[in-house]
């Protein structure tokens, strides 16, 4: 095949223009594929509100619930808990919930709605282990006199006081996560539904 | 049977590639020990990937029916165990195979000019190889196959801006699931044949370089000349049957100690296979202690050296992960005159050896529950590591090296 008499800027824009052609369908073929490995339908509604009844959780006890296949504490403080929280200010890295880890609702000093009660995603803002309850205040392996009671993540030795806040010098980088919830009654929960727009 | 091969040959080029490759394909004479681990990286893939069809033959990746699916094959599957232990001894073999093929190439100089595709290629092996052994690791769907695979998502989930959606969409749902391990399952039997693919490239590659060897002196530019061939590199010899030979002796000894750990330590008191996997995942209780297998522990441990900056504990991930990209610019790092250790200067040897123990102390604290000791020695040798990489280009222009002689040694 001869090359004499070949418009070449032509060629080039024709190769260019069916190139680029091909890339655009490319891309839209990569849609279906990228999207497919997102939650399904059947995921997201797993995902649905989940009820936690509190009616028999004593003071000093923490139940657990599952909502989106995570552990949800509910931690039912007592008032020595509650007079504890407020000492543990300059040990904490954001004793204000500066971070926004919680819904606007339970942004104050117990990072709840009733101060009484705690709930809480337990799940470790570090690498998202579940750390262990530990109320035994003055455990010698948490620092003794100055544990007040709290959860302590195994994984990586995060520190989290009874109302999810982080201590200061752990791996964990921000306060536990409070889910958005509501109360049906008294002693009932919903957690993963507030009532509010999303 | 010549007519066979002619008809062969007019058709394939059979007789070409064993030629070039294989019985006309000049290696230096002067490979040691070292030089075992590159073949036998390929044997333990080659075993990996058998095992791992005949595995794939009884598993279910299924959440409700994985552990299950394993227990059955240990116990109820004719030859099941065996199986089972070759794969999961294997895969630690794999990366003890690997790490001693690298440290080779280290000591030797074997990523320098005009070898760094090849390294490259080499990390890039690294990676997908990090990759398949973390999908395999959550098959099993045992406490520390969930929990490590939570962990190492939730690196994703640390991104700025797009974190959370990434991890979201890497599960595929909102915490590690079926639909998790069920993607897994196709990935880690995915992978394995990107790595055979990205192992010929490998070869291909060091084929059209040729091998570097202990005195890091390029045969093909010295004397021509040898028994075989007058064009040959004289200081050559044919890969086969010197080489094949002396690989062969290579996979006997390999295969002795690895079936001795087969037969008698298959979870090395659980460092390939660890003690909280005899328990079903529960994504409601993590484990007390949380580990990677072995031949992760010194990322893991430079991971959680790193304090949170800014709210954030990216700039661990960040680490980690850079310790791992250093390697490939590790062929621009190195200004000696010299390839090999064996003339280069004390402070090479001084820089190695420091790296190397790094290496396996940050291995061993990755092990080790957190504590601010532990945290703080982990911090000093990530320190070391990078510095070995970073000072590179300083200590190794500066060093007192020895003459490299013309020929290889004997």
């Amino acid at each position: 095949m001869s090359n004499e008499g070949v418009d070449k800027g032509r060629r080039r824009l024709l190769i260019g223009a069916t190139t680029a052609m091909g890339a655009v369908g490319a891309a839209y073929v990569a849609v279906p594929f990228i999207k497919s490995m997102s939650p399904s339908a059947k995921a997201r509604a797993a995902g649905a509100p989940v009820e936690a009844d509190i009616s028999k959780l004593e003071p000093g006890q923490r139940i657990t619930v599952e909502w989106r296949g995570q552990p949800i504490w509910l931690v039912s403080r007592t008032e020595q808990n509650l007079s504890d929280l407020e000492t543990l200010r300059d040990t904490l890295a954001d004793p204000d919930s500066e971070v926004p880890q919680q819904p606007d609702y339970c942004k104050n000093a117990t990072r709840s709605i009733k101060p009484g009660v705690m709930v809480a995603i337990g799940i470790c803002t570090h690498l998202g282990c579940s750390p262990t309850y530990r109320p035994d205040a003055g455990a010698e392996d948490l620092g003794g006199a100055e544990w007040k009671g709290g959860f302590f993540c195994p994984c990586h030795g995060s520190k989290f006081d009874l109302a999810g806040r982080v201590y200061k010098g752990v791996p964990a980088p921000t306060n536990l996560v409070i889910p958005p919830h509501k109360y049906l009654s008294d002693t009932v929960i919903l957690v993963g539904e507030d009532g509010e727009a999303a | 049977m010549s007519s066979l091969m002619n008809w062969i040959d007019e058709r394939f080029p059979l007789t070409k590639v064993w030629k070039e490759h294989l019985s006309e394909y000049y290696a230096p004479k002067n490979f040691n020990s070292w030089y075992f681990f590159g073949s036998l990286a390929l044997l333990v893939l080659v075993l990996q990937i058998v095992t791992g069809i005949w595995l794939a033959m009884s598993y279910k990746p299924d959440a409700k029916l994985a552990f299950d699916s394993v227990e059955y094959i240990m116990r109820d599957v004719e030859w099941g165990w065996l199986i089972r232990y070759m794969h999961s001894t294997g895969a630690s073999a794999f990366f003890l195979v690997v790490y001693l093929h690298m440290f080779r190439g280290l000591l030797y100089g074997s990523y320098r000019k005009p070898r760094e595709l090849l390294w490259i290629l080499g990390v890039v092996i690294y990676l997908a190889m990090m990759a398949t052994a973390f999908f395999g690791y959550l098959l099993p769907w045992g406490q520390m196959s969930y929990w490590g695979a939570q962990v190492i998502v939730n690196l994703f989930a640390a991104v700025p801006y797009v974190g959370p959606d990434l991890a979201v969409w890497v599960r595929g749902d909102f915490v590690i699931s079926d639909v998790t391990l069920n993607r897994f399952f196709a990935f880690h039997f995915l992978l394995p044949f990107i790595l055979v693919a990205l192992v010929f490239l490998h070869i291909v590659a060091l084929h059209k370089v040729g091998s570097n060897n202990p005195d890091g002196v390029e045969i093909k530019k010295g004397p021509k000349g040898n028994r075989w061939s007058d064009t040959a590199p004289a200081d050559g010899i044919p890969f086969h049957p010197y080489y094949t030979v002396k690989d062969i002796f290579g996979v006997g000894v390999f295969l002795i100690l690895f079936a001795a750990v087969l037969f008698f330590a298959p979870e090395m008191g659980g460092l390939f296979l660890e003690h909280p996997n005899f328990t079903p995942a529960d994504p409601l209780t993590t484990p007390e202690h949380i580990a990677p297998v072995w031949y992760f522990t010194p990322y893991y441990a430079m991971l959680r050296a790193v304090p949170p900056m800014f709210g954030s504990q990216f700039p661990g991930v960040v680490v980690m992960f850079a310790a791992i990209a250093v390697f490939f610019i590790l062929p621009w790092l190195d200004r000696s005159p010299v390839k090999s250790i064996r003339y280069k200067g004390p402070l090479f040897k001084f820089w190695i050896a420091l790296f190397a123990i790094s290496f396996v102390v940050l291995a061993w604290l990755g092990m080790q529950p957190a504590t601010d000791l532990l945290t703080n020695l982990a911090r000093l040798f990530t320190v070391v590591y990078f510095l070995f990489f970073l000072l590179m280009p300083w200590y190794s222009k500066i060093d007192k090296t020895k003459p490299v002689p013309e020929r290889v040694t004997d």
